[in-house]
């Protein structure tokens, strides 16, 4: 069985991090990841990036993921893709991962799935960034082909090239919402209206003047109703909702649509955290079932740490920071510190307080307390 | 329907095509795809239909993780279409339930 010091699930902005942390202080360590490529969600982020210069703003998503894999790779991560953990027994730390035998270096535009093996890794500490997943909606006809996530469709476009249909409602407009919303317009796909049942847009007003001078109406206080076609989407029932979110009656219309995207959140994706026996505890300021972790990152299973959306779902500018702060743990606690870890560790919380500051944030920083005060009563001490 | 022409990305670079059956009917992808991206791009919407009610389903999350988009690949039933990517020569076969006795 391979031994590393550090196993990390996922190169997202978080797994990244954490491994080029862990690296940097002598962790041998590997990053698994179930794509073909590295950098998460971050390789279908085309727009510039907002907030300080130290998270990179101004800069494109696809940008920041190409220089975090360089990044890694100088610091002597080993990056695996394709390679799907789908086990952790927690008495060896063991991690089993399906992985494909060309895919242990990486960038292989030939890799195929077609070799693919199982493979143990006995790691000495595990960090998990498996991310987020989006959250489903229930309406009439949500099943029906058509009916996607947002996701999917910036995926189709922006890392494929494929447009998902041509006529599209969207459903939410936060930011997730309004930038999708926004890319396919530039992929060439026509939003017939973006619809959010709150009384106001939920994301930055940049985003929303971009689709607005697109010509594309969003409509506040409006949800959808069924979804219907033969065998897939041909039509979308949307209606107006009152203050205490009722139908208002005689306000449905129909709209002539192939796709209908999805954008009403994310939630944690703790499938694997879970597995290992991770607790959770429910917190809607983060997405939902989210894993306990203290303020070291480190979960109730002593030597798992988490990081990202993972432990609460923010934005790639904390994942960034939350790694950084995992990374560092998890190699202390293997003896491996650094002169100066104390000071990053303490600039990282500065930073992250930052993050999480102002009137759309503060309740992510409270709900963030109150899961890292339960984690220090509940983890593991060191 | 390809995005050939994109005002970040440029213009679709020229990748090896590869061809692929699907159905019976031949389907041309571009190597290294997701099957999901090839026939999306072919115009086919339905992957599967449920076990009870015979519902049709396609791609939901794009990425791995909810299984709705799964088909009978090289006979292999539940395969997840947009993780899987298109080598040459492959079928791909819409699945009916669980796709048990898939050749």
């Amino acid at each position: 069985m391979r031994e590393v010091d550090l196993a990390v699930v996922g190169a997202g902005p978080a797994g990244l991090t954490a491994a080029i942390e862990g690296a940097k202080r002598g962790c041998r360590t590997v990053v698994l990841d179930m794509n073909p490529r590295p950098g998460g969600q971050l390789i279908k982020q085309i727009h510039r990036f907002f907030g300080s210069r130290e998270h990179r703003a101004g800069t494109r998503g696809i940008e920041i993921a190409d220089s975090l894999f360089h990044e890694a790779a100088s610091a002597g991560v080993e990056v695996m893709v394709e390679a799907e953990v789908y086990a952790i027994h927690d008495s060896t730390l063991e991690v089993v991962a399906q992985t494909n035998e060309d895919s242990l270096v990486l960038l292989s535009e030939e890799a195929t799935t077609s070799r693919s093996r199982p493979l143990s890794i006995a790691a000495r500490r595990i960090i998990l960034a498996t991310g987020g997943a989006e959250n489903a909606l229930n309406f009439a006809g949500w099943t029906l082909p058509g009916v996607m996530g947002a996701g999917a469709a910036q995926t189709m476009i922006n890392l494929w090239r494929v447009l998902p249909g041509k006529k599209i409602l969207m459903v939410g407009a936060g930011n997730v919402g309004l930038i999708i919303s926004y890319q396919l317009i530039q992929a060439g796909g026509e939003m017939v209206a973006v619809i959010e049942a709150t009384s106001r847009i939920g994301g930055y007003g940049v985003h929303a003047a971009k689709i607005s001078r697109a010509g594309v109406p969003i409509l506040t206080s409006h949800t959808i109703i069924s979804a219907s076609g033969e065998s897939r989407v041909e039509r979308a029932v949307i209606a107006k909702v009152d203050a205490s979110w009722r139908i208002v009656s005689g306000s449905e219309q129909e709209l002539e649509v192939d796709t209908i995207c999805i954008a009403v959140g994310l939630h944690p994706n703790a499938r694997l955290a879970s597995l290992a026996e991770c607790e959770l505890c429910y917190s809607p300021s983060l997405g939902g079932w989210v894993p306990i972790h203290n303020s070291r990152m480190e979960t109730t299973i002593s030597g798992i740490y988490i990081a990202g959306d993972l432990s609460g779902v923010e934005e790639a500018s904390t994942a960034l920071e939350e790694g950084r702060l995992a990374g560092i743990c998890a190699a202390a606690s293997l003896g491996k510190e650094r002169a100066g870890d104390y000071d990053d560790i303490k600039a990282i919380e500065g930073r992250l307080l930052g993050l999480r500051s102002g009137p759309f944030c503060q309740h992510r920083q409270d709900a963030k307390q109150e899961l890292i005060g339960i984690g220090e009563a509940q983890c593991p001490k060191q | 329907m390809r995005v050939v022409h994109h005002p970040i990305l440029g213009d679709l670079p020229k990748v090896r095509q590869v061809k692929i059956w699907v159905d019976g009917k031949e389907i041309t992808a571009h190597k290294g795809e997701p099957i999901a991206a090839a026939i999306a791009a072919a115009g086919i919407k339905i992957h599967r239909y449920t076990t009870k009610r015979e519902e049709p389903r396609g791609v939901f999350c794009g990425i791995g993780q909810c299984t709705d988009c799964v088909m009978i690949v090289n006979g292999v039933p539940n395969v997840r279409t947009c993780i899987t990517p298109v080598t040459e020569g492959i079928t791909v076969e819409t699945q009916h339930g669980a796709g048990r006795g898939g050749r």
